[in-house]
């Protein structure tokens, strides 16, 4: 029995091409159905996600399954499939090294374990999965659960917006009774208000020179838009201000945000400047119970965590190896016994 | 060689002492090595401290005849008792991570202290009434509340500058999110003053005469933990301040500990 892995994923082809290949979730029982009709092939499990479309399948010949596989992605997409594979054991690494987020565009990202996880369940819900593939996707799930735990490569934010809501978390806790303001409604911002939300943030007021740009991303999550004039008026019920204005000068130095602090009531105010020019005047930083970071600090806490991510690569890679020789180990005996029967 | 030394009940204490120390050892290496989660070991350490610690206080209670609060020595004892008390009272009803790794410094060092220091010595003091042994055991315990509330603040005002220094260290990670710990400060700044006043007003129904300079420094830290939580409660102060104030105070009060004890107890 041989385990094939092949596939197309974000290092070998643009987005232009694996959208071409993509399955979506209601095509994946026919896509299965089709794949275990293949010569020779008795177990089968599609992995499409945005960034990767990959067939692992266990079946005898591992050359006819290949053939197999790319007339039915060239007859689906009509175009030839520029699809990579591995054979065992490089098929199990392979799989090991994607649950575990080895394989991700984002080093380390969890998000990939649930879509395997997903991926496995449909299979067998099919009937496409047994022994073989049963017995690889459990361990691939053992893998990633001892390199997110025994590892730091899960360690940190890596992007603006999840170091916001990192920051956020460790100066308010639980984040649902809080609200998040947006002075100018910019790309970096959007997306780190829509991290906040994500965290369980249920208020967002959206501030833009532009009312109806504010108006359109308050609707699009769930907040509530003000004309720019008015923003400091709802200033003193904010816990989160998340500015990228293009204003020339500071909009919030030392003297006017003296008496607003006083107002709180000790409650901290988590202050996120994303403009270049900068929006905030940084000596602001000094006032009890305000935090401020700007784009330079929350790119280099992403940058440090990153470097961490990627320092733990070695020790990820001696699990996984662990992990690949037990799995090879348990072929071998399978094969032994398959044969004495 | 002081009048209990040499008894058995106190390498119950040393147990109680190497338990706490293996707790901060570990979570110091956790940390160190970037591999840091709230492990059922650092609970499991402080817990296994507590009971020896309760071990000792019931033999030497039977000892004295009395709930053991007679000298400096047993004092201090008991004090140690009602941190790790609390913390354990407390730590599970706000999941503080990283609480067991600043009170287990705390306990041992005050456990060290009563271990080496040639104070096991007899008193002669016999408590008179159950209204005097609730007074100083209750003081006690609230002593132990500002203890914790000392390290809430402590930790605190680490989290805060960790933050305000923009340096996403291990530690930023493993301190729980400072409005936790200001809340926490403040309920056991309540907690304590709360027990502290009603350990006077057992003293009062006691009736017995006191020193004034004793009832003056008591009478002191009172108004200052009621004063500091009155302050948080109004927000007269930031919470920092509040934080750095129950640390402070806690220092003095543990200062004016023995002076208050040595008034306590009669002299020829």
């Amino acid at each position: 029995m041989n385990i094939l892995c092949a596939g197309i994923n974000h290092h070998v082809a643009p987005v232009d091409v694996r959208e071409r290949f993509a399955v979506p979730a209601h095509e994946i029982r026919d896509v299965l159905h089709s794949i275990k009709a293949i010569d020779g092939l008795s177990e089968a499990v599609v992995v499409s996600t945005c960034n990767r479309v990959e067939f692992y399948t266990a079946g005898i010949c591992p050359v006819r399954t290949l053939q197999g596989l790319r007339g039915l992605l060239s007859a689906r997409s009509g175009v030839e499939a520029p699809l990579y594979h591995h054979d065992t054991p490089a098929s199990v690494r392979h799989l090991f090294r994607v649950a575990s987020g080895l394989d991700s565009m984002v080093l380390g990202e969890t998000e990939i374990l649930g879509q395997v996880k997903q991926a496995y369940a449909t299979a067998s819900d099919h009937g496409t999965t047994s022994r073989v593939l049963n017995r690889l996707f459990q361990s691939a799930f053992r893998v990633a659960k001892s390199v997110r735990s025994d590892t730091h490569i899960t360690r940190g934010a890596t992007s603006v917006g999840s170091v916001a809501v990192d920051l956020a978390g460790k100066i308010f806790g639980d984040l649902n009774h809080h609200r998040v303001m947006i002075l100018g409604a910019g790309e970096t911002s959007e997306r780190t208000a829509r991290s906040l939300v994500s965290r369980g943030v249920k208020t967002v007021i959206v501030s833009n020179r532009t009312f109806e740009r504010a108006a359109q991303l308050a609707a699009e999550i769930g907040g509530m838009a003000i004309h720019f004039d008015h923003w400091h008026r709802e200033f003193d019920d904010v816990d989160i201000l998340i500015s990228s204005t293009s204003a020339p000068h500071y909009l919030l130095d030392r003297s006017k945000l003296e008496p607003m602090v006083r107002r709180r009531g000790g409650r901290p105010l988590f202050l996120i400047d994303l403009a270049v020019p900068r929006d905030i005047n940084p000596d602001v930083n000094t006032l009890e119970g305000v935090f401020l970071y700007d784009i330079d600090s929350l790119q280099d806490i992403a940058a440090r965590s990153m470097a961490v991510r990627q320092q733990e690569v070695v020790q990820c890679e001696k699990i996984i190896d662990a992990h690949v020789g037990d799995f090879v180990t348990w072929m071998s005996k399978q094969s032994t016994i398959d044969r004495t029967c | 060689m002081g009048y209990f030394c040499g008894f058995m009940e106190r390498y119950w204490l040393v147990a109680a002492l190497i338990c706490f120390l293996l707790s901060l050892g570990y979570t110091l290496f956790a940390l160190g090595a970037g591999r840091f989660r709230p492990a059922r070991f650092n609970v499991g350490m402080m817990l296994t401290g507590f009971v020896l610690q309760s071990v000792f206080l019931v033999k030497r209670g039977e000892l004295v005849g009395s709930c053991p609060i007679t000298n400096l020595f047993e004092v201090l004892v008991f004090l140690s008792w009602s941190i790790v008390l609390i913390y354990l009272l407390v730590g599970p009803a706000y999941r503080l991570s990283l609480m067991g790794a600043f009170t287990a410094p705390l306990v041992a060092t005050i456990l060290l202290a009563a271990l080496l220091a040639p104070i096991d010595q007899p008193s002669g003091v016999v408590i008179p009434n159950p209204w005097v042994e609730m007074h100083a055991s209750l003081s006690l315990i609230a002593y132990g509340a500002f203890g914790l509330a000392a390290i809430s603040g402590c930790m605190y005002l680490v989290q805060e500058r960790q933050l305000k220094s923009k340096k996403a260290s291990e530690l930023l990670y493993n301190l729980p999110p400072i409005t936790d710990l200001s809340m926490a400060n403040g309920r056991l700044l309540l907690t304590g003053f709360v027990l502290l006043t009603i350990a006077f007003a057992c003293g009062m129904v006691a009736g017995l005469p006191v020193d004034s300079l004793k009832f003056g420094a008591s009478a002191m830290i009172w108004v200052l933990y009621g004063g500091l939580w009155a302050a948080r409660r109004q927000y007269w102060l930031a919470p920092s301040r509040v934080a750095a104030c129950s640390v402070a105070v806690f220092l003095l009060a543990l200062v004016t500990l023995p002076g208050i004890q040595f008034l306590s107890v009669p002299h020829p």
